[in-house]
């Protein structure tokens, strides 16, 4: 199969649903120069620097019929828009009772690893989880990201779609012919018997290669994506602890009120499975601090395949 | 560039300094990126050096500036440590940030730079806030706030602009207009010739519009708002028309697209080449205290260098310290 990036991949999806539908229409400071060639001005319209515009604009614009895609480029510019967001665009299906569909595809980019700093790297997606009324999607690869964009796009909510930046230029299959990936089905990427590590984002590859690392050491790990937040494939997660007994979560946002407190909550809530626990399920996240520019410590605010190993080893004992 | 043989020998030769000091910084930093010895992303300040030049040279230690994500030539021109500015550039321990907050983000609060920052128009409120402080404290400092024309899109610069003016704060802004946020032209994004017609327009805040590559007149036209400002005169707009000569940052990702013949004119109206030659043309200093000031510069730059490498990188676990005040 051809392989392309995980950016292309992400293009391929938005020149396909542009095609598709003329009501997509996209919003960016930066113009995608493929886009804006094929469907013009009008519909691939550049923005002013003014967040909070137009990430409102796009509510307003799905609200009148049209299925806006808006990118923000890195998720620490979203902040500038967060009342829309969160007080507008989470809650307005809702609060209107329903009157109303506002389907829009907000994209921006999370992660740290390149030294751009605090205000250019975080991973702030449980923020975004804790607001009920917003679909959150988490591509790891670049099958993933063009299945999951097209149904973003197809779908009739506000979905925000976090793409890790250290895998922008990364590479994978993508076939030729159509497809999409409904929301709300985990992947288990890799099976195994031992521990289920539950992985996010850049960490589902740090994952897999440990995974095959710890193979020598004789253990079998089974590595599982969830690839969208919300909705959340809770079965598959719980039904793969309830075959190994243990859980790793793996993901570099800051732990405290983490993603990766969900699913550590969601096996020890429910009895059956806290039953067959054979140890304490283990985070290994991003350290409570803003990221640092110096690579040394930038380094050590991440989970490292170090960490990960370790904690695998203690829920093996 | 017009000459001005009111302005006194050593100011001139001052600002020459200033100039030529940010431009061989930012060179070196450049080169250093693209070997590969600075991490992260920077922003050059190569091309607009009058306009931080010749603000700064107008303030006092304890007037305070805000800066925006280009901002080593306000950090350098408000009087920072060449040293410390370069070790937090390498992430080095010894930087201003210890480290922590790289080009973007260096501040030095002991000479009134408040610090850089990296979300566009983040800087605006923090100024009105110290501009309120130096208000209410009742002496006559001033507050200068650096930002870019892409800044004045955002909701709070409109804030902020009307904060200034309701609360008459002594707050100067200084809009490096360099006609484009990244790519997108001025004229598309604000539909305005001059962006400070927002300040005169909607928000009765004086406006002046200056050639930001005339080092002269970036410092008249500052010297004069300075002493209004510090009089009680409430918040001014100074426009500074610049432009950047280099890529909107030094990392591969945004390509330029920018006219190359536009580049090449403003090219034309270097701001250190057109002082170069006020000073030769008037006999104010020869050509060879010109390379002699050069000589200094270039030695400044190589020590700060040199003591930047030679700084160890922070310890992995100094990442924790700092979260909170003690
Ligand atoms: C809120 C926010 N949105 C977007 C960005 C990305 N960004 C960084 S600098 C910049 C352009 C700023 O243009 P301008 O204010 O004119 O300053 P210049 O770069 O021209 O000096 C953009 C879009 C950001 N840092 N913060
Ligand atoms: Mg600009």
């Amino acid at each position: 199969m051809r392989k392309i990036s995980y950016e292309q991949a992400a293009s391929e999806a938005l020149l396909e649903e542009f095609r598709r539908d003329e009501k997509t229409i996209h919003l960016s400071t930066d113009v995608p120069p493929d886009l804006r060639k094929e469907f013009g001005e009008a519909r691939i319209r550049q923005t002013p620097i003014s967040e909070s515009s137009f990430v409102g604009a796009a509510i307003g614009l799905a609200g009148s019929g049209f299925r806006p895609v808006v990118n923000i480029r890195m998720a620490t510019f979203g902040f500038v828009a967060m009342d829309q967001f969160v007080n507008q665009a989470a809650k307005i299906t809702y609060m209107f009772g329903g009157q109303a569909r506002f389907p829009i595809v907000y994209r921006m980019t999370v992660g740290a690893s390149k030294s751009f700093a605090a205000q250019h790297s975080i991973s702030p997606y449980s923020m975004y989880m804790n607001v009920p009324g917003l679909k959150i999607i988490l591509p790891a690869t670049p099958y993933d990201i063009k299945g999951l964009m097209k149904t973003a796009i197809r779908d009739n909510n506000p979905v925000i779609c976090f793409e890790h930046m250290a895998l922008e230029a990364m590479e994978g299959e993508v076939p030729e012919d159509e497809y999409t990936i409904p929301f709300g089905q985990a992947v288990i990427r890799r099976e195994g018997t031992d521990v289920t590590v539950v992985a996010l984002a850049k960490m589902v590859h740090e994952a897999l290669a440990i995974a095959e690392e710890m193979k020598l050491e004789g253990i079998s790990l089974e590595v599982i994506d969830p690839c969208t937040l919300i909705p959340l494939d809770r079965e598959t997660i719980k039904a793969s602890v309830a075959k190994t007994g243990r859980l790793v979560v793996v993901d570099e946002a800051c732990i405290t009120c983490g993603a990766a407190a969900e699913f550590t909550a969601l096996v020890v809530e429910e009895e059956q499975i806290f039953r067959r626990l054979k140890s304490s399920p283990k985070r290994v996240c991003g350290l409570d601090i803003p990221i640092p520019y110096s690579p040394p410590m930038e380094q050590y605010a991440l989970p490292s395949r170090e960490k990960i190993k370790a904690a695998v080893r203690e829920a093996m004992t | 560039m017009k000459s001005r043989m009111e302005n006194k020998r050593e100011d001139l030769v001052h600002l020459y300094q200033v100039m030529l000091t940010i431009r061989r910084f930012e060179e070196r930093v450049v080169i250093d990126y693209r070997s590969g010895a600075i991490p992260g992303i920077v922003h050059s300040y190569i091309g607009q050096e009058a306009v931080a030049t010749g603000v700064c040279t107008n303030l006092r230690l304890d007037d305070r500036i805000v800066s925006n994500h280009r901002g080593h030539g306000h950090c350098i021109a408000k009087g920072a440590d060449l040293n410390r500015m370069m070790a937090e550039i390498y992430g080095r321990k010894t930087g201003y940030c210890k480290g922590k907050g790289g080009s973007m983000h260096i501040a030095d609060f002991s000479i009134g730079m408040l610090g850089a920052n990296g979300i566009v128009a983040a800087g605006l409120p923090i100024a009105a806030g110290a501009a309120l402080a130096a208000q209410l404290e009742g002496g006559d400092r001033v507050v200068v706030l650096f930002f870019g024309d892409g800044a004045t899109n955002e909701g709070e610069f409109h804030e902020v602009l009307n904060l200034a003016s309701i609360w008459k704060l002594p707050l100067i802004f200084a809009c490096e207009n360099n006609l484009y946020s990244v790519n997108t032209p001025v004229q598309y994004a604000t539909g305005l010739e001059h962006v400070s017609e927002r300040a005169t327009g909607g928000y009765g805040i004086p406006g002046v519009i200056v050639d930001g590559n005339d080092v002269v007149a970036v410092y008249e036209a500052t010297k004069k708002t300075v002493a209004e400002v510090r009089a009680g005169g409430g918040p001014v707009f100074l426009e500074f028309m610049t432009y950047r000569w280099r890529g909107h940052f030094e990392a591969p990702g945004i390509p330029d697209l920018r006219p190359a013949e536009e580049l090449e004119a403003w090219k034309g109206k270097c701001p250190i080449a057109g002082l170069e030659r006020i000073l030769l043309e008037n006999g104010i200093v020869s050509r060879q205290t010109l390379e002699e000031i050069n000589v200094q510069v270039m030695q400044r730059i190589e020590n700060a260098v040199s003591y930047a490498v030679e700084s160890p990188f922070p310890a992995p676990e100094d990442a924790l310290e700092g979260v909170f005040s003690s």
